[in-house]
């Protein structure tokens, strides 16, 4: 494999470059990549946009957050405490994925280069 | 505290006892500091600590870096001066953390050694990029110090009752000193070992303080909320923000560089090197993310405590203002050895940050600029350290002068200057490098450049500087931009210029982005020295 599609320059792939091109487009490498960036792409835009709803509402809709619910206890401050618990439950839930599911796919491809078997 | 007294000034606590419990928090870190500071000979022990620590170790650190005087002074105050408004802050900087855990901690791990401009180096031209970022990191760090020096100044004035201008700039050179014979001697693990005792202080003295005032007030927190907000600290948002169509978009833009911030600062992003794997990377995030969400949670009820229990006038009054919040709590709740203690805390607080800002803004210099640029990666044998701890020698300089000039301002507000600087010029090329294999040198440049630039520009001509009471320097008016923090233009400007420069640029770079992906993703041939392969 000398020059490779993904290159696009002129000058040929150097074996180390040609090794490492051929491990990411193996069938592995692809399936982590879409394991990992299917769950943290869409969850961290999921959280921002949640954010940026609750900002939003705190600017913008001041008499909605202001309405009391339990006690002095507003919709505002109920929202704000919402956040921390999405916060600490996306945290968990990651840290499930990570060790369950990409975790053993990509310590295997490690491995498998270390003994020279992928690309 | 007799009558007479309390007449006269707001004195509070005792100077001398204050005093010695900060000096025994010094002389304890400073033995520990020497401990480590044995085995601090290369590089890599000096910025990464041989990259040794555990997940939970670096986690605690990891809190005890984040967690400066700006969330437990800054947050507490502003709460209980403008009550909701001040929680956004709590907020932003822990919702930030999600991005650093999902998307940069464990890759940043894979790719790099000791700086951010590892990450960046590893495909693109190596020196107009390392200067690139190393120029960052320096202005990053710079208005992060600031920050810090400037709550150092307010605390001692409160403590110490040293009202005179020049006093409180002699305390502030004598912690600027102190921060730096902590780098200095302890390098990265000595660092490490001062936030890891001063997260664990600062967690459990908030935790203590805001158990005491749901004492007080019967283990109700609706009361606290209520009492607070009769004595001025608003349950409503818009107290701070809410006056007209440009104070709300300030708010929104305020709120943007919160969360976009954490994951670019150079501070933070080095403590990632300091554990031997991604995986422990991802633990210290974890750890992080439960102490520092935890301790978000106390700011609560510790900044509408002090407005319930102090009040707000009280609070204003006393000579460092809204910093003292949390302090005059304190010495309200448990009188004079409260304050001490949780004064030694705050100290303690601006000291560990202090020093990881040094550690990151040396480091930076040496290894990127010195060892990279100038000496094209082979320095004469034992000057990149030589020149590392010449660097935070004059850092601790700067930041001294620097907090001398910033005495006196609102600390959670410098520190977002801090937040937008880092979102603007160092995230776009953080998040593109790490996952875009189009992305190039010039865009890289653009992007830190145009960011810095774009940022720093709207910071000089915005009302934080200049043309209101408030501002660094009340007396003139050269404002045109309306907004304090610039997040809204600067944070997508940047993006953008990331974006147009890559594009423009014919260098492709994607062959390199293999090797990168495959490493970051997988960890195969990381730099994880302390394991033995």
């Amino acid at each position: 494999m000398s020059t490779h599609k993904a290159g696009g320059g002129s000058t040929p792939s150097t074996p180390s470059e040609a090794h490492y091109i051929a491990v990411q487009e193996s069938a592995e490498f692809q399936d982590l990549r879409k394991r990992y960036r299917g769950w943290v792409i869409p969850v961290t835009i999921g959280a921002l946009i949640w954010y940026f709803v609750y900002v939003a509402l705190a600017a913008y809709a001041t008499d909605f957050m202001s309405q009391k619910v339990i006690g002095n206890v507003n919709v505002g401050l109920i929202m704000g405490l919402l956040q921390f618990v999405t916060t600490f439950a996306i945290t968990a839930a990651y840290i499930r994925y990570a060790d369950k599911v990409l975790d053993p796919v990509s310590s295997r491809i490690r491995q498998e280069m270390e003994r020279g078997e992928l690309g | 505290m007799t009558p007479l007294a309390a007449v006269t000034t707001e004195t509070v606590g005792n100077p001398w006892l204050n005093l010695a419990i900060f000096a025994g928090f010094v002389a304890v870190t400073l033995t520990l500091v020497l401990r480590a500071g044995k085995s601090n000979k290369s590089a890599s022990d000096m910025y990464t600590a041989g990259a040794a620590f555990s997940g939970r170790q670096n986690g605690i650190a990891i809190s005890g870096d984040y967690l400066s005087a700006a969330s437990f002074l800054g947050i507490a105050g502003a709460i209980a001066i403008y009550g909701y408004d001040g929680f956004l802050y709590s907020i932003g900087f822990l919702v930030a953390w999600l991005v650093a855990l999902l998307l940069v901690a464990e890759l940043l791990r894979n790719t790099g050694r000791f700086t951010m401009a590892d990450v960046l180096a590893f495909r693109m031209r190596e020196r107009p990029v390392r200067t690139a970022a190393a120029t960052s990191t320096l202005v990053v760090s710079f208005f992060y110090l600031l920050a810090q020096m400037a709550g150092a100044g307010g605390l001692v004035a409160l403590l110490l009752n040293i009202d005179n201008r020049a006093g409180q700039s002699l305390v502030i050179a004598i912690v600027g000193v102190i921060m730096i014979v902590y780098v200095l001697i302890g390098g990265m693990k000595g660092t490490t070992y001062v936030q890891i005792i001063k997260a664990v202080l600062l967690i459990s003295g908030a935790a203590v303080m805001s158990v005491w005032v749901l004492g007080r007030f019967g283990l109700n927190f609706s009361e606290v909320l209520g009492t607070g907000a009769d004595a001025g600290a608003s349950l409503a948002p818009g107290a701070q923000y809410g006056a007209d169509n440009t104070s709300k978009l300030n708010f929104v833009s305020l709120s943007l560089a919160l969360v976009l911030g954490t994951a670019g600062l150079p501070h933070i992003l080095m403590r990632f090197y300091t554990v031997p794997t991604a995986k422990e990377a991802r633990r210290s995030v974890v750890w992080a993310i439960w102490l520092i969400g935890l301790f978000y949670l106390f700011t609560l009820t510790l900044g509408y405590g002090a407005a319930a229990l102090v009040g707000p006038d009280r609070i204003l009054a006393a000579p460092g203002k809204a910093n003292s919040a949390a302090p005059l709590l304190a010495y309200e709740l448990g009188g004079t050895i409260l304050l001490g203690i949780i004064s030694a805390v705050a100290f303690a607080t601006i000291l560990a940050v202090v020093a990881g800002l040094t550690i990151t803004a040396s480091a930076s210099f040496a290894h990127d600029i010195y060892a990279s640029v100038i000496h094209k990666g082979n320095p004469p044998a034992g000057a990149e350290v030589k020149v590392a701890r010449i660097t935070a020698l004059v850092v601790g300089a700067v930041a001294i002068l620097g907090g001398i000039a910033a005495n006196g301002q609102n600390i959670a507000f410098l520190v977002a200057l801090a937040f937008a600087v880092a979102a603007s010029a160092n995230l776009p090329t953080i998040l593109y490098s790490l996952f875009w294999k189009r992305f190039n040198t010039r865009g890289c440049l653009w992007s830190i450049y145009g960011g810095l630039i774009i940022t720093i520009t709207l910071i000089a001509f915005s009302p934080a500087v200049s043309g209101t009471e408030t501002s660094m320097f009340p007396g003139s008016d050269w404002a045109w931009f309306p907004l304090s923090n610039p997040g809204i233009v600067s944070i997508p400007a940047s993006f953008l210029l990331g974006i147009l420069g890559t594009l423009s640029s014919k260098e492709h770079l994607e062959r390199k982005y293999a090797e990168m992906e495959v490493r970051s993703l997988t960890g195969a041939g990381a730099a994880n020295e302390a394991l033995d392969h």
